[in-house]
This record gives C-alpha cells, structure tokens and sequence, in this order.
C-alpha cells in the first residue's frame, strides 16, 4: 500500500513543531516551569490553552522539582500528561525522574538538550539527557523539527501501550533546533488523534470504587523483583517502537526505526552520532563517498533502551567508526555514547576499531570541517592500523 | 446527608485507615488520620509526604489506607496532589467523571515545614482544591528524631544533642501555621487530637470551603518526644492548655481562637512528661525555661490580641 501523506507545509522552529504536536494531541494535564531553551514550547502551548483550542488544564508550578510531581500526581489521578524541559529543569527533577518510571506513568516530556551548569551555559548539548539515560524512561531523540514533531506523537503512542506504561522523553537540540526555523510537514489534527488513541486508563487513583495505593515502601523481600520486571518492560520497547513507526508512516510517508543508518550497507568507516550534528555529518558523507571513500553514519533515535544487538550487527562490519558525544562522562574513560557503542559491538570479535571525539559542549558549532577531520582519521586509521588517541576533545582550545 | 458531629454518630463511621499498619504503639499521627477521615462526608483522595505515616501504612504488599492514597516523595505531597486534583478538574470537565471528590495531602513537620514548604506555598498558591494536614511531632521521626524547624526550642534531638555547651535546639520554632495565613487562603487552623471535636469541626469546614486550606496538627510522638506510650493526648491536651499550641482558625483573614483555656497552664506541664526536655530541669538551664515560657506567652498574647479576644 502507498503511505497516505496528507501533511501540511510550513517553516517552523523545532519548539513550534512540538507545540504544534501537543496541541494536536491535547493532553488532559500539564505542569511545567519555564527554562531555557524549552520554554518557547510551554509558552506556545499556553496560548493554546487561553485560546480555548486545547482542553488541558495546566498546572503552572514554582519548579520543575513540582513540574514533575505535579506530572505523577496527574498520570496516577488517570491522563494524558505531558512537560517539558532542559538542563537544570531536567536535573532537579532527578529524583522525581526515576518515581515516574518506577510508578510506570506515560508521561511525555519535550527535552530540549542544553548544557549543565557550572559554567552556566544555555546552548545545547547532551549533558542533561545523558545524566538522565539510566532513570528507566524511555528515549527517542531527534535530529530536526521534522523529527522532533514525529516523535512526539509517537511518543504517547509508546509510553502509554498497555504492554510497557512508561515515561517518555523527546530529544531535541537546544537552540540549533529549538529555535531555528525549518521546513516541515505537518500532519492533520484527526490522523494525529486517530493515531494516538483515547488515552487507556490503569489502575487510576480516581477509581474510587478500586481504591489503590501508589507509592508503597518495598523492602529487600520484593524490591529487585519491582526493578527486574521494569527491566523486563524495557526490553519489549523496541517491538513496539517499530510497531509505532509503521503506523506512523502510514498517515505520514516518513519511515522510522530504532536508529537511522546512511550510507551504512557497504560502508568501511562509520560515525555515530545523535541529534543535530547528524544532519551537517551526513552531507560530509556523501563528499567522501564523491571521493570513493566509503563512508557512512549511523544515528541512534531509540538512546533507551539502547538496541545493543540492531545496532552491533548495523556497525559490526565496519573498519573503523567515530562515536561523536555531544556530552562527556566525567571520570569514566569515554563518553557516554561511545561507551554504549563499544558495548553493542563487544559481541563481535574483529569488530571495527573505535575513537571517541567529544564535540560541540555548550553550543560550541559543529563544523563540517570537523567532520571531514575525523573522517580523514578514520582513513588514515584503515590505512595504518594505529589509533593515536582514543579519546579526544576536538574544535577546543588547549 | 452530613454525618452529625456527635461521637455516637462518627464511631458508626467506616475507619478508613485499618488497624494493622505499622506505627508505634501510641502514635499521635494515625489518631489524627482517623479523625480527619471521620470527619469528611466525601470521598478523599489522599497524599502523603514521605516520613512515619507513609512508610508504616503501606507497605507492600499491603496498605492500610481503604481509600485511593498516593506516596510520591519527601517534599511534594502537596505538588503532587496537585496534579491529581488537576487531573480530577481535567476529567470531570471533560464529563468523564462526575463524583465530588475532596482531596487531602498529610505530611510531616519535616515534609512540610523544611523541604516541602516550596511545593506546599506553590500548591496553595496556584489555588488547587485540596486540604493539607500537616501532622507535626517536631521532628524527623522517621529517621531517628532528627531537629526540623518545628522542633521546639530547647528539645533534644539526634542532631541537636543537649550537651555540656548546646543544650538541644538552640533556636524557637517556625511558625508554619503564620506562614501559611500570610499565603490568603481561604481557611488556615490548628487542631489538636486532644480536642477531638474541635479537630473534627474544622476539618468539616475545611473541607466545605473551596479553595486551597491548611491545617497543623500536633502529633505527639512517644520516640521522639521520650515519653510514656499512652500519654499521646494528654500531652497534647496539656500543649493545648499551656498554650503551647493554641487552637485556632484563620476564616478569609478572621482569626478565631477555637479554644481558650480557663486557666493557662504554666509551659512547664507540658514540658516536664517529655524526655527530650529533661535537661532544661537542670538547674544551669533555668534560664530556657524561663525564655521558652516567654516565647509561649508573646505568641499567645499576638495570636489573642489578633483574634480580639485580648
Ligand atoms: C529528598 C529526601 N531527603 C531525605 C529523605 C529522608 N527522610 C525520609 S522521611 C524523613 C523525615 C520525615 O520527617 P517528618 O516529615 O517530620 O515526618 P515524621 O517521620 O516525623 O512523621 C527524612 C529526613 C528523603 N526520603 N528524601
Ligand atoms: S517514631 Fe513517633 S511519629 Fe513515628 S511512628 Fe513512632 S511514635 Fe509515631
Ligand atoms: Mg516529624
């Protein structure tokens, strides 16, 4: 069958194109806090709210510590909830981040990615969602408006099957792609709510005729069976992402999958890389493939779980890959994408060699020139078989 | 109909939080719990703060809480009743649920008086339709009778030690009962589980008003406050009496001492049944006692000169 578009164009911020999705979706709840680079998205959809064109009622709280709790209180009460937020919103959240999952609410929060203080900085990069891979919700992260639109409508998709009640959160790059104006299309408000669904209610705390309670105290009897089972949970997100994706494309034409492989079949050097920087990678490829040079790419969209397996048989055959992290992990040897990489790839003895470059922290631009730098390593890597440095901070001053 | 406020008439009441939880032996705050309950004639929703209440009524995989009950973390329970209150207006805009439901949060002295009182100002604030009980013993129990900001000046905790040079909390009490009338909600009390009718009364109306409400509770804690098992009320009843925690309510900015005692009893009362004032009886710590009745009495004569009833 022909995948059905029936999209409509416009130029848009990435912001815009959430806010354009949630209202579309129309949550029944939503708290939120006002941060940078995030902010444009709850204050668009406000003025959806003012403007009677959304039935959410918003919870307009005096943090993101609250945002969040204000978020369990409401997907616990039996909604569709939804946030969002970047940086230091995300960070003080933390403790509420890992109630929301272990509760096993679907909420859905925009992450627009920034740096974390200190130094204050407000520009985007992946420190904050990185902080926040291991609290047991799920991420999908996206390179442009486009993605970041179509994610979001998947998003309450996934977390709310029946099959997985998790949170959910949305990656997009701070500034790069929260604020700058893209073409894209948008796709009508009844195929987005026909694809998303009434909201299913489980276990709601307004069932007064089922009263239950949320939140109890497990002792070392049950706990490791609690956090076994979320595991389990994790596991089955993968299937349904896809299943997602392929309703999806049917009302969109667009395609997803647990990550985007360009120019990947036949490559014999690879990067991986998350987000935005994708974007100036892939036409740094297809210079290098002008050049004869067999290049290719790989971006994660599903960050968690992490499809270790797919994307290790995605890489396995490659000579030499770059893994770009827009993030470091202080005080482990390597960033925290390259450390998820080189797991995925353990299985597979032979495997290509890997370099770790951390890039474009706190907005720092991410220049083709830094591409075809690395690209130009990774030859020279085939070539000789010696890797000077593993890891390495590059477009930095010494 | 409502149910009349007669002691016959609430013990026929349903108790909605079950015996069998795992509070000590002569804890004021299940008492309080009770009673709140009795007194409502809706069905509640409930949240709680983390502290003792929360980890001995639910513990998995059994509740003691016969109505829908939420535990999220330490300092949100009033945040977090806000989403579900907001979830409720949300639904029953939308039709898709019709029942009155009024919404409770019980915290802690430490939950709400320390690290909650951001996410309590924020909740009443923003005007969401629910009561908050604070029940307050003075200190985190929870944890091993660690000092808050509601552990009375003088007291011995496990991190305000009386010794040989800090003879215990060495500062008087915040005054979160102020603090939230200065927030102009709609209704603000202190309630004591000494007066039961009193406590039972001002629940009811609480919970009649709509609009965000406050009410502290004083909890005695046998642990915490080195004390017999069984003088839970009396004690209460003599912090009442001594005016150390004075009955009232704050009606749309009315203050109205509920209860006043005949004959204000010295501090001292109070004091002397509870272990962790021991040491003010010392002879080189009169001088506290003499300052700690002081403070009783300033307060006693603001809230009293507020109320016109000087
Ligand atoms: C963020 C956070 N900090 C500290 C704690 C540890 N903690 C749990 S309960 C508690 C004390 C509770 O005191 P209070 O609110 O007065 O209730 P009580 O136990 O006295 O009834 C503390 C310190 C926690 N659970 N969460
Ligand atoms: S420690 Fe105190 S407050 Fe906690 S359950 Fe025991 S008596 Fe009650
Ligand atoms: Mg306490």
């Amino acid at each position: 069958m022909m995948a059905q578009k029936s999209g409509r164009i416009v130029a848009v911020t990435g912001n815009e194109a959430v806010a354009e999705a949630l209202r579309q979706i129309n949550p029944d709840v939503s708290a939120a806090y006002p941060i940078t680079p995030a902010t444009d998205i709850m204050q668009r959809f406000t003025g959806f709210v003012s403007d009677g064109k959304v039935k959410t009622e918003m919870i307009l709280v005096e943090s993101e510590h609250s945002a969040m709790s204000g978020c369990i209180g409401a997907a616990a009460a039996g909604g569709r909830v939804m946030t969002a937020t970047s940086s230091q919103g995300l960070a003080l959240m933390w403790e509420e981040l890992f109630i929301a999952s272990g509760t096993r609410l679907p909420i859905v929060m925009a992450l627009v990615n920034r740096a974390l203080s200190a130094p204050l900085n407000i520009h985007g990069d992946h420190s904050d969602g990185m902080g926040a891979r291991d609290c047991g919700w799920i991420q999908l992260w996206s390179e442009n408006a486009q993605e970041a639109y179509d994610n979001t409508i998947q998003a309450f998709r996934i977390a709310e099957h029946m099959d997985i009640r998790l949170p959910i959160m949305v990656c997009l790059d701070g500034f790069i792609i929260s604020h700058s104006i893209e073409r894209i299309e948008y796709i009508d408000d009844d195929a987005v709510s026909k694809l998303v669904g009434e909201y299913k209610q489980l276990n709601p705390l307004l069932d007064l005729e089922h009263p239950v309670s949320y939140g109890p105290l497990i002792l070392p009897d049950y706990y490791m069976e609690y956090r076994k089972a979320h595991a389990e949970v994790m596991s089955k997100v993968p299937g349904i992402v896809l299943d997602v994706a392929k309703d999806f494309e049917k009302i969109s034409g667009r395609k997803y999958g647990l990550f985007e492989e360009y120019r990947l079949d036949d490559a014999e050097i690879g990067l991986v890389i998350l987000n935005s920087a994708a974007g100036t990678s892939k036409d740094v490829i297809d210079s290098f493939r002008e050049k004869g040079i067999k290049a290719g790419l790989l971006k994660p969209r599903l960050f968690r779980p992490f499809p270790y397996d797919e994307i290790g048989n995605a890489l396995k055959h490659l000579k030499a890959i770059c893994v770009l992290d827009r993030a470091d992990a202080f005080g482990g040897s390597y960033g925290p994408l390259f450390i998820d990489i080189a797991a995925s790839l353990y299985p597979h003895k032979n495997g290509p060699v890997l370099i770790n470059k951390i890039y474009g922290l706190g907005g720092r631009d991410y220049m083709p020139s830094h591409a075809e730098l690395v690209l130009n390593e990774l030859v020279e890597i085939v070539k000789t078989g010696k890797v000077k440095m593993i890891k390495e901070y590059i477009a930095v001053r010494e | 109909m409502a149910t009349p406020l007669t002691l016959k008439e609430l013990s026929k009441k349903e108790i909605l939080l079950t015996s069998g939880h795992r509070m000590c032996s002569g804890c004021g705050a299940p008492i309080i719990v009770k009673m709140v309950l009795l007194a409502s004639d809706y069905p509640i929703v409930a949240a709680n703060a983390t502290g003792c209440l929360e980890v001995s009524t639910c513990i998995s995989d059994y509740t003691a809480w016969k109505i829908p009950w939420i535990h999220n973390a330490f300092e949100n329970a009033a945040a977090t009743l806000s989403g579900v209150e907001t979830m409720y207006r949300s639904l029953k805009k939308q039709g898709k649920i019709d029942k009155e439901i009024k919404f409770i949060a019980f915290g802690g002295d430490g939950g709400t008086y320390d690290i909650g009182l951001q996410s309590l100002s924020g909740a009443m604030e923003r005007g969401h339709d629910m009561l908050y009980v604070c029940y307050d013993n003075g200190a985190y129990m929870n944890t091993g009778i660690q000092r808050s900001s509601a552990t009375p000046y003088g007291a011995d905790t496990t991190t305000c030690p009386a010794g040989s040079v800090i003879h215990g909390k060495p500062q008087p009490r915040k005054n979160l009962t102020k603090i939230m009338a200065a927030h102009d909600i709609p209704y603000v009390a202190q309630a004591s589980p000494s007066n039961w009718s009193d406590l039972v009364k001002k629940v009811k109306k609480a919970l009649e008003i709509k609009g965000p409400k406050f009410m502290n509770i004083l909890s005695p804690c046998n642990r915490g406050w080195r004390s017999r098992t069984d003088d839970a009320i009396m004690l209460s009843r003599l912090a009442v009496e001594t005016c150390y925690w004075p009955l009232y309510e704050i009606e749309n900015g009315v203050t109205k001492v509920t209860f006043k005692p005949k004959e204000k009893k010295p501090l001292v009362d109070f004091l002397k049944p509870q272990g962790r004032f021991k040491h003010l009886f010392a002879p080189e710590n009169e001088n506290m006692l003499k300052n700690f009745q002081e403070m009783v009495d300033k307060e006693w004569g603001v809230l009293l000169k507020a109320s016109g009833t000087e």
